[in-house]
């Protein structure tokens, strides 16, 4: 028992120290940034920058429930690609906007609940194939369907979701969404039993079985709920786009578990804070955004991101790896 | 004694079931030509066999690799870019000096290769970063580059020299000098996963990582060892790529990796690690070949192509888990049977 608070305690502080490391990153570039352009200090601006990424920031959520969880999930991208197109057709088919948007959920819970069951529920296939096999299957679908052509054409109301405020104040309606997903996520995963199984699952998934933990049903509706979260982001991705094509959302998938893993979710599970995903999420668009007010181009910013993805996941071990050895000898 | 046969029934058993893969996918193959035959007669000619295996060489190439990688229960999905990047490296380099001759841009797409194969290899086995991590940044970090040496513009046919393109026209013997390329590549590889000590330890480290370095086999060099082999494989495929269809472009190969997994996966390579075969990479390949040079034959719109090959992935991954729990499943039995003879039941 005290040991396990001990435990607890000694994750809870190492987290607490990366998502400080996290706000003098972001208060960094955000100095940086402001001297850069004195037109990145205004308040609407600010706003655009905090909210143009956001939608892929629901996908995020939910990836580092499955990074915790000691899986991964390289599909998601591909499931907005097809939750969008398939909205998009049944929209143009005579559906109203509001069943066509309960078609993107139901399209993305659907791909994530496939994922999901084979991966939980048939011993030694592996997240990464399974995922890797709806990446190619889920988009090619959308090709399927669409071809390379683009439908558009969506009630104005509609763009509202990714492109308006509340009531005039210019708090974006997506931050907000976003912003009460977060916290409804946060609170699952650090303050409910079903996270601490979460982590359980990936701190020794053996050790998870047999302490009575329903593993394979929890990995299940984790994929199903990433699924689900990739439904949401092709919402607000189609309303921010005004149309949907079967290219959407094209390299998607890194940006969500580079930022998950930004913010402290270790691939190799057990490790993890929606707090820190956050905070990731922040620097990552800010990074951007003052890239972008240097004109760097986007294939530049690539290999930046990959970058720093990687860095991020050496330098812990590296540090680890130093301190072991006179330890060893 | 009794053991000893007992053991040598079990390995003769595996390797059956082993060889009953590749049987397996060549009667696969036999079928689904014979079917693509009938409906147009022009697939099973010479002419055509020949040009699918000539489109097939790079993707031939790069999954030798990739198998080496995935042996190790690792995977590289930079195998993509620094294909693209060194294709568009040798690209430059034959526009700006058309005298250099062609089997020297083939020694230096292994050799480029082989140096962005072995950052990768570092990454993942000093800096301990898990591979499907590594290898997709390293995907965006190369595809970045070569968006940036080739400042977004692309080489043409007419830029590169006659020489440079009889690399993918030349033939030897009536097989075009890719088809010999390849070859080649699967006679070296073959010797090297089968009959080497350094083969042997590859797949060592995929079976039993700890086991691997408690007798004694530097499990770090191998890591590093079959990333470095993966790009330089790669970085041959993209001067393949960049000859057969004369232009070096950004998005060259983009989306490849997957078809080289697939290939991999179809011919029975462990996505798990510390199963595969050269022989079963080869078959798994020409399968891929056959599919995507059949596709327009038999008037299936090009858009298929990706959820066909998602399906192929899934399908193919599937069989191996179940051929693999088969064989587990044999195992033991076996076991039981020999400690029932020994102690009696």
């Amino acid at each position: 028992m005290a040991l396990e608070t001990v435990r607890v305690q000694r994750v809870r502080t190492s987290a607490f120290r990366w998502e400080w490391l996290l706000l003098v990153l972001i208060a960094g570039t955000f100095f940086v940034n402001s001297r850069i352009s004195p037109h990145f200090l205004r308040y609407t601006s600010l706003m655009s920058a905090l909210s143009v990424f956001l939608e892929a920031g629901f996908m995020v959520l939910s990836m580092v429930f499955i990074l915790v969880a000691g899986d991964i999930d390289v599909s998601v991208a591909s499931i907005v690609a097809l939750a969008s197109v398939l909205m998009s057709l049944s929209y143009k088919a005579g559906l109203p906007m509001g069943l066509a948007m309960l078609v993107a959920l139901g399209v993305g819970t659907g791909c994530g609940y496939l994922n999901g069951l084979l991966i939980s529920r048939i011993p030694n296939l592996s997240a990464i194939i399974v995922t890797l096999a709806g990446f190619s299957l889920y988009r090619g679908i959308a090709y399927i369907l669409l071809g390379d052509r683009a439908v558009g054409g969506f009630p104005s109301w509609y763009s509202y979701l990714a492109w308006g405020d509340i009531g005039g104040t210019g708090i974006p309606f997506i931050l907000v969404a976003f912003l009460a997903c977060a916290l409804v996520y946060g609170l699952v995963l650090h303050r409910t039993s079903f996270g601490r199984k979460v982590f359980a699952i990936g701190t020794n998934r053996i050790a998870a079985v047999f302490s009575g933990i329903p593993v394979a049903r929890i990995r299940h509706t984790l994929f199903t709920l990433n699924g689900l979260m990739a439904g949401v982001a092709a919402i607000f991705l189609t309303s921010k786009l005004g149309s949907s094509r079967p290219n959407v959302a094209t390299g998607y998938e890194l940006e969500v578990i580079a930022i998950a893993v930004l913010g402290g979710a270790s691939p190799s599970g057990g490790k993890g804070s929606i707090a820190g995903a956050c905070l990731a999420l922040v620097l990552m668009r800010l990074l951007r955004y003052g890239m972008g007010l240097r004109n760097v181009p986007g294939q530049v910013m690539m290999v930046i991101i990959g970058i720093v993805l990687i860095c991020v996941v050496m330098f812990p071990n590296l540090l680890a790896a130093r301190k072991r050895r006179p330890a060893g000898s | 004694m009794l053991a000893m046969e007992s053991k040598r029934g079990f390995l003769r058993f595996a390797s059956g079931v082993r060889g009953l893969r590749e049987f397996g996918i060549i009667v696969f193959i036999l079928v689904l030509s014979v079917l693509i035959g009938i409906r147009n007669p022009r697939f099973l000619t010479w002419g055509n066999i020949h040009d699918m295996l000539v489109d097939t060489a790079a993707l031939l190439v790069v999954a030798v690799g990739m198998m080496l990688v995935l042996v190790t229960g690792g995977i590289d999905l930079s195998a993509e870019s620094v294909l693209a990047l060194t294709g568009m490296v040798t690209g430059i380099i034959i526009k700006d000096h058309p005298y250099l001759s062609p089997l020297l841009m083939l020694v230096f797409g292994l050799c480029f290769g082989g140096l962005l194969g072995s950052i990768t290899g570092l990454v993942v086995s000093r800096g301990r970063v898990l591979p499907i991590i590594a290898t997709l940044s390293m995907m965006y970090i190369y595809r970045g580059i070569t968006f940036i040496v080739s400042k977004g513009e692309w080489i043409d046919a007419h830029e590169m020299p006659e020489s440079f393109k009889a690399l993918a026209t030349g033939r030897v013997l009536g097989f075009s000098n890719l088809i010999v390329i390849a070859l080649v590549v699967y006679v070296v590889f073959y010797y090297f996963t089968a009959h080497t000590r350094t083969g042997r330890e590859i797949y060592a480290v995929g079976s039993n990582l700890e086991a691997a370095r408690i007798i004694g086999i530097n499990t770090a060099f191998i890591t590093w060892l079959v990333y470095m082999i993966s790009g330089a494989l790669s970085g041959l495929g993209g001067v393949m790529w960049v000859a057969r269809y004369a232009s070096a472009q950004n998005d060259t190969a983009a989306g490849f990796v997957l078809t080289v997994v697939a290939a991999c996966v179809l011919g029975g390579v462990s996505i798990s690690g510390g199963a595969g075969t050269i022989p079963g990479v080869l078959l798994g390949s020409i399968t891929i070949g056959i599919i995507n040079n059949a596709l327009p034959m038999i008037r299936v719109s090009p858009f298929w192509k990706m959820a066909l090959q998602g399906i192929i992935i899934l399908v193919a991954a599937l069989v191996n888990v179940a051929v693999a729990r088969n064989i587990e499943r044999t195992q033991l039995r076996k076991r039981e049977e020999l400690r029932m003879v020994r102690y009696g039941a």
